[in-house]
């Protein structure tokens, strides 16, 4: 700890930081640009200034930059210096100079740090007087709109986009004050994060642009604390409504979870709430199919009471896409036995291993945070960029803590981000991937290997093998191999903080069983090592903590005549199976009833469907990869009848004369009901305050208390100002009346404090800048290793498989932008989904002669035969074929599998098909 | 009187080959400091010879290499990076010791290098000078033909490369960082110090910047020996200097002569005096990027503490002359037109102040001015002071504006009260 001295009052903070991060954990308000919390400090902007003294007796002093300045013992500053203020309007009133002035028209406009940041350094007046420079924009593709001329040159957003997203495409050009930050002509901007630049911007030059097809200033948004439902990392979110549509996603900062930044699909996946694909009242369907029609919420309870009539005749399909409490009501519906967890065969059979292994142990789940702290990374079947953007990201931050004493002894703190990274010269921690496919962080790793899933699950085998005893010890193991697993072990043995990370989507029991081997040898052998297994969706984890059987189950209890009525919970089955499959499942029962937010194929054959909220109209509970549950509460009040799904089973099980589900009356007694029923969920009822929660007698508002037009928004049907709906589920309010201080973690609405508007705001909230929440970071963990548990079981090694000519062994892909249901439905995410194509690797297309384009047969047993053109995937091995999973237009097949491909015949005269 | 840097240049003549630069006595110093002298002794001969650079800081050259980290231990591989960036205006001594005599930088280098344990050198040439950056590549050809770089140079153990960089263009790729930056390939920014160059330079390495004037000195220095070097100075700092004067002189030139020569007698016998129906009014000692002296301050000793006391500084030595028919409005406009243009654009008092300055000098200048633009301008001084920004061009850049509102107030004011350029 040191001490200092601020305008002459001592302070105690912790070692090594900067005087500008000491200060504002102190809570002083002092000016920065760009800076950034998880960026640190580069000295560019020099709003930072503060007087620094030599001792008590030094009256004269001089201008430092607090960013760029260690709070070492005994130093003493003054922030309220008036040479150290004038400096600083001074500073501002320059960054003023070109700017245009537009904040009526700017979409940053009462959330802007630069106005936030002027009003704070009190410069008013502009004193110059000649003609601003000026930029031209571009066009930047669908996430996000550029306005160049507000820029103040903070060099953030290369900052973010190109040092610590790894993205190649936007820079800063040009020299003196005519310095241009874009691409180097119009495009898309690829990277995956782009999006956080209209976060990290600290004007309106980035702005997003799905946000400016339906804006409406931040004072005037909705907002409710909510949690990213585009993958399983569960970022946390503000999402922000008016006059009924969702209007954009914020990043929530959560210091265990997402940070500071989300990723493309988490942030512009939104737009399927608003979409005219969304299933707004209750539909029927006649007996024959056909089209749906509308009816009342009395008519679809009577046709309910119908289907339901006779129990034991039922049975339920739950969802990874619902929250806990949905899909514990429908187990509750069904019974334990007639509850089926809506994933596939491999999907069910995969989680369930993985989520034995974590509870097992000995390896612990570790969470964003933690992971950002790992120095040796080794990675198992995984696509991390494209199936956990955020994670991907953080990857990308690790550094080696050899390369951080290095720094040090070069007197260089980690936050002094240009020196440091001169000093590490950008060298990561060592980061091995072993795939089927080329993944997204290939171009980062030490060291890559693509092979069979089975051969990447022996090599993981070898990893444990040589951790253990010294050697790979695993027949016929290629020398290369041997060589690469000694590699991997030395260095996972030689990190502090080594890390596995695996998961569901190679396919793979054996990988995910050989991820788990390393971590128990690096636990029994160095007593240190973490392990994290990556699940597809929002809930998946949540979904194989509440069990459930597998569809394949599920239609063979139809087939036997166990059943004849269907409930199907927020799940479009024909993304879960083969199409054959899914229509004799769907055939054999005689009624189904579909809950669901979206219209898809499955609903598309109900004869009853219940309009269910998304995650922006409904509360609930998810549970992310690491094990954390997470709440996400409603944002806005739907239209019409839709409900949490939760609410609509609750319906069915009063109507079918039972009573588990009578005492459900808000959230918090779903949750204790499932807590009672199954203790792995104890923890759920500690996630927030209970819905009866005040603050001094008051609920905490979803609108700021700045939002306008509260009594104009209904003008046109009544004059008088309508009663704001009631939540009975939360503490929170759907007004903005209520408690105007800080909220407990959990429920924090928006991050707004007096004079910070910005996202920045979030310093405020936090215990230390870049820390926990002040109260700790929301969430709990439902899974922790067991104590002292060993296992002993050896585990199975697969044997090298080879295939017989003519055979393929097609594996998935992933796209951040194609994989997930949801996101893919948003218009934005639309134009960046690939058209649906089969990989190959360049040297098996030659030897089949299929170019580029070309269209293949594909024919895999029992589905549906697909014709589908070729893309060269440099890194695929030889004899491997990849097929991206759930993309628009490409039929659902279980991956990995042996399939065999056709080449049409070609027309002479064109070559094409 | 003694020139050693430039008594090998002929004015209309080529530089010398290898072999008339040996037959001049050259690469005795390598030979002499390769097989005869520790890295350490070549250090302190370097020391003691009270050599400052001659890149515009004056920083002790023996200091500022003892810095590095030496032996065992350092990490590998060190640089030394010649500077040739010269791009000051006003300034064009380098280019005559690159053009004129590539051997002795390259020879320079190889000592330097060689004090410094270091295994890489890089000249990093201003793009405009094609013409140096041709002779040089050829001389570093040619020594390397003659076992003076590669690997054991001339039996000695010690390896050394020396690669040729020609610079893409920017005043600010000159300053040392923003120049290793340039050599990286990146966006020549400057960085932050500390950490200095000496323990984290070019790729993170331990890395000397000195200037091509400073390097053509080592030789020598190793040759004769540090009191020879000091003894051919009039004042503390050792060694000659390249004079020059540029501006409505008789005979701008260059002129090697010793440390502490005066300002008068380099403007007066030297350059000639001032050309017919001009007279001197004041003067840049030291390149774009000093401060004005005044007349009254013509005898100054050109030498770095001299002109430091006089109130401005000996920068590069290349002095730019003011007469009394030229508006001196008009001439530090035009120099901040050049700081406004070469700002890098990173930190904000530089890129956003200087533009904002060149504008009220361009407006006083049309007859546009108005009252308190001097005061603002008093202001933007203040603002782009040493350490208020992020390096020192800013600082540089408001040197000869802030001693012009001073020297040349009057002369403001009248721009400005009488609503023209009273010189047009
Ligand atoms: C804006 C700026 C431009 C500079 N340009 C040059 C240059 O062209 N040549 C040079 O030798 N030094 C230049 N310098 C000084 C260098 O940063 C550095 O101090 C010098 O190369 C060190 O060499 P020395 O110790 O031999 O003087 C410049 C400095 C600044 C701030
Ligand atoms: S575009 Fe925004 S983030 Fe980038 S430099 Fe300009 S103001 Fe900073
Ligand atoms: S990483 Fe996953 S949870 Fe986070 S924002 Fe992206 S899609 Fe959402
Ligand atoms: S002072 Fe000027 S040149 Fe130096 S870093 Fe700042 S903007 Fe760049
Ligand atoms: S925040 Fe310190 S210089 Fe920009």
């Amino acid at each position: 700890m040191a001490t200092i001295y601020i305008d002459n009052k001592p302070y105690v903070v912790k070692d090594r930081q900067n005087l500008l991060q000491v200060c504002l954990s102190l809570g002083f308000d002092l000016p920065y640009f760009c800076w950034h919390p998880a960026m640190h400090s580069v000295g560019a902007c020099r709003q930072c200034a503060v007087k620094l003294f030599r001792d008590e007796k030094d009256t004269r002093g001089k201008i430092i930059m607090a960013c760029m300045t260690l709070a070492k013992d005994g130093i003493r500053i003054s922030i309220d210096d008036p040479e150290a203020k004038k400096f600083r309007a001074g500073i501002t009133e320059f960054l003023m100079t070109c700017h245009p002035h537009d904040c009526p028209v700017c979409d940053e406009g009462g959330e802007c740090h630069l106005q936030d940041m002027t009003v704070m350094t009190g410069h008013t007046y502009r004193g110059y007087r000649f003609r601003k420079r000026t930029h031209r924009n571009q066009y930047l593709g669908p996430f996000l709109h550029h306005e160049m001329n507000r820029c103040i040159a903070c060099y953030r957003c290369v900052r973010f986009y190109c040092d610590y997203a790894g993205g190649r495409d936007l820079n800063a050009f040009q020299c003196g004050n005519r310095v241009y930050f874009g691409r180097h002509e119009d495009g898309v901007l690829e990277n995956i994060f782009s999006g956080n630049l209209a976060e990290v911007c600290p004007t309106g030059v980035f702005t997003d642009k799905t946000f400016r097809r339906h804006y409406t200033r931040k004072w005037d948004l909705q907002t409710a604390p909510s949690v990213c439902v585009h993958c399983a990392l569960g970022c946390n979110t503000i999402p922000g409504e008016r006059y009924g549509t969702l209007r954009r996603i914020h990043n929530r900062y959560n210091g265990e979870v997402n940070g500071y930044f989300l990723c493309d699909r988490g942030r512009y996946g939104y737009e399927f709430v608003n979409g005219n694909r969304r299933i707004r009242g209750p539909l029927l369907r006649g007996p024959g199919g056909g089209e749906a029609r509308p009816c009342t919420r009395g008519e679809a309870l009577s046709r309910m009471e119908e289907a339901l009539h006779t129990p034991g005749r039922l049975i339920g399909i739950g969802s990874p896409r619902a929250s806990l409490e949905s899909n514990f009501a429908l187990r509750t519906l069904v019974g334990k036995d007639r509850f089926f967890s809506g994933v596939s065969e491999r999907e069910r059979k995969l989680s369930a291993a993985a989520l034995e292994i974590l509870q097992r142990g000995p390896a612990r789940t570790p969470s964003l945070h933690e992971i950002r702290r790992a120095d040796a990374v080794f990675i198992i079947g995984e696509d991390v960029t494209n199936t956990a953007p955020i994670m991907a990201l953080t990857l990308l931050q690790l550094v080696p803590c050899k390369k951080v004493a290095l720094a040090r002894s070069l007197q260089i703190e980690p936050w002094d981000d240009m020196s440091f990274r001169e000093a590490i010269q950008q060298e990561c921690a060592p980061l091995y991937i072993a795939s089927a496919a080329p993944t997204g962080l290939d171009d980062e790793a030490t060291r890559v290997y693509h092979a069979t899933p089975d051969d990447v699950a022996r090599l993981a085998f070898a990893v444990a093998h040589v951790l253990e005893s010294g050697v790979p010890g695993m027949e016929g193991l290629p020398e290369n191999v041997s060589g690469l697993a000694g590699e991997i072990a030395c260095a996972l043995k030689e990190a502090e903080r080594p890390l596995v990370i695996s998961g569901i989507g190679g396919g793979s029991l054996s990988m995910i069983e050989g991820a788990a081997a390393i971590s128990r040898a690096l636990r029994s052998v160095c007593g240190k090592g973490e392990l994290s297994f990556l699940f597809p969706e929002c809930n998946s984890m949540g979904l194989a903590l509440m069990g459930g059987r597998s569809l394949a189950e599920a239609r063979e209890v139809l087939r036997e005549g166990d059943a004849d009525t269907l409930v199907i919970l927020e799940n479009d089955l024909f993304i879960r199976d083969a199409k054959p499959a899914v229509e004799e499942l769907l055939k054999s029962a005689q009624h189904i009833i579909v809950v669901d937010h979206t219209h898809n194929r499955t609903s598309e054959r109900a004869e009853l469907v219940l309009p269910a909220s998304t995650f922006a109209e409904g509360s609930g509970t998810l549970v992310n990869s690491e094990g954390r549950a997470q709440r996400f509460y409603r944002v806005f009040v739907p239209d019409g009848d839709i409900r949490e799904s939760w609410r609509w089973i609750q319906d069915m099980i009063s109507i079918s004369g039972r009573g588990e589900a009578a005492g459900w009356k808000v959230l918090d007694d779903i949750a204790g009901a499932m807590a009672r029923e199954m203790p792995e969920f104890e923890a759920v009822t500690r996630i927030a305050p209970p819905a009866d929660f005040r603050i001094s007698g008051e609920k905490i508002p979803r609108q700021p208390h700045r939002a306008s037009g509260r009594t104009a928004m209904h003008a046109h049907t009544d004059v008088h100002e309508p009663m704001p709906s009631d939540d009975l589920d939360s503490p929170l309010a759907f007004t903005m009346e209520g408690y105007g201080g800080q909220a407990p973690p959990a429920l924090i609405p928006r991050f707004w404090s007096p004079g910070w508007n910005s996202v920045q705001a979030v310093n405020k909230f936090q215990q230390e800048i870049a820390g926990p929440l002040k109260g700790g970071d929301p969430g709990q963990r439902l899974i922790e290793p067991a104590e002292g548990v060993k296992s002993a079981s050896p585990d199975k090694i697969p044997e090298a498989e080879g295939l017989r000519p003519g055979e393929w062994l097609l594996v998935p892909l992933y796209h951040t932008f194609g994989t997930e249901e949801m996101s893919v439905l948003s218009s934005s995410v639309a134009e960046r989904v690939p058209a649906p194509y089969l990989a190959l690797c360049p040297e098996d297309a030659l030897s089949l002669g299929i170019g580029e384009g070309e269209a293949a047969e594909l024919i895999a047993s029992g589905e549906a035969q697909q014709r589908i053109r070729v893309r060269y995937l440099k890194g695929l091995p030889r004899g491997v074929a990849g097929l991206p999973v759930s993309l628009p237009g490409v039929g659902m097949i279980d991956l990995p599998q042996k399939v065999s491909l056709v080449i049409p015949a070609k027309t002479a005269d064109t070559g094409k098909v | 009187m003694e020139t050693p840097i430039t008594k090998n240049i002929r004015a209309g003549n080529g530089p010398p080959d290898l072999k008339s630069y040996e037959w001049a006595g050259g690469y005795r110093a390598v030979r002499k400091a390769l097989t005869g002298m520790t890295p350490q002794a070549v250090q302190d001969a370097v020391t003691a010879s009270n050599l400052k650079g001659r890149g515009g800081a004056g920083f002790p050259t023996g200091k500022k290499w003892a810095f590095v980290p030496m032996g065992a231990e350092a990490r590998r591989p060190k640089y030394l990076v010649v500077n040739a960036d010269e791009m000051e205006p006003g300034t064009f001594k380098d280019r005559l010791l690159l053009e004129g005599d590539p051997h002795q930088l390259i020879e320079g280098a190889i000592v330097s290098a060689y004090a410094l344990e270091a295994e890489i050198a890089y000249i990093f040439v201003r793009w405009e000078y094609r013409e140096a950056a041709r002779r040089v590549a050829r001389a570093i050809v040619e020594a390397r033909g003659a076992g003076y770089l590669g690997s054991n140079i001339l039996g000695s153990g010690y390896n050394l490369e020396i690669y040729l960089h020609v610079s893409a263009g920017r005043y600010i790729c000159g300053e040392e960082n923003g120049l290793l930056d340039a050599l990286e390939g990146k966006r020549p920014i400057p960085r932050s110090k500390p950490p200095f160059p000496q323990t984290c330079g070019l790729w993170g390495r331990p890395t000397v910047v000195n200037n091509v004037e400073t390097i053509c000195n080592i030789p020598h220095i190793v040759n004769n020996g540090a009191d020879w070097f000091k003894s051919l100075s009039r004042s503390e700092d050792g060694g000659t200097k390249l004079y020059g004067a540029s501006g409505r002189v008789k005979r701008p030139g260059l002129w090697e002569l010793p440390m502490g020569t005066s300002l008068r007698e380099i403007i007066e016998e030297h350059a000639g005096g001032m050309r017919e129906g001009f007279s001197f009014r004041a003067a840049q000692p030291g390149g774009a990027s000093t401060e004005f002296l005044p007349k009254e301050q013509i005898d100054v000793k050109m030498d770095f503490d001299s002109v430091q006391k006089a109130g401005s500084r000996l920068g590069t030595g290349t002095i730019i002359v003011l007469d009394d028919r030229t508006c001196p409005v008009g001439a530090v406009h035009n120099l901040e037109m050049f700081f406004a243009r070469e700002s890098c654009g990173w930190c904000t008092p530089c890129r956003e102040g200087l533009p904002w300055v060149r504008e009220i000098l361009w407006s006083i200048e049309e007859g546009r001015g108005e009252a308190g633009d001097l005061e603002r301008l008093e202001t933007q001084c203040w603002q782009l002071a040493p350490g208020h920004t992020f390096c020192a061009l800013a600082p540089g850049a408001v040197e000869p504006l802030q001693s012009a509102l001073k020297i040349f107030r009057e002369d403001f004011d009248r721009h400005i009260r009488e609503k023209r350029c009273p010189w047009k």
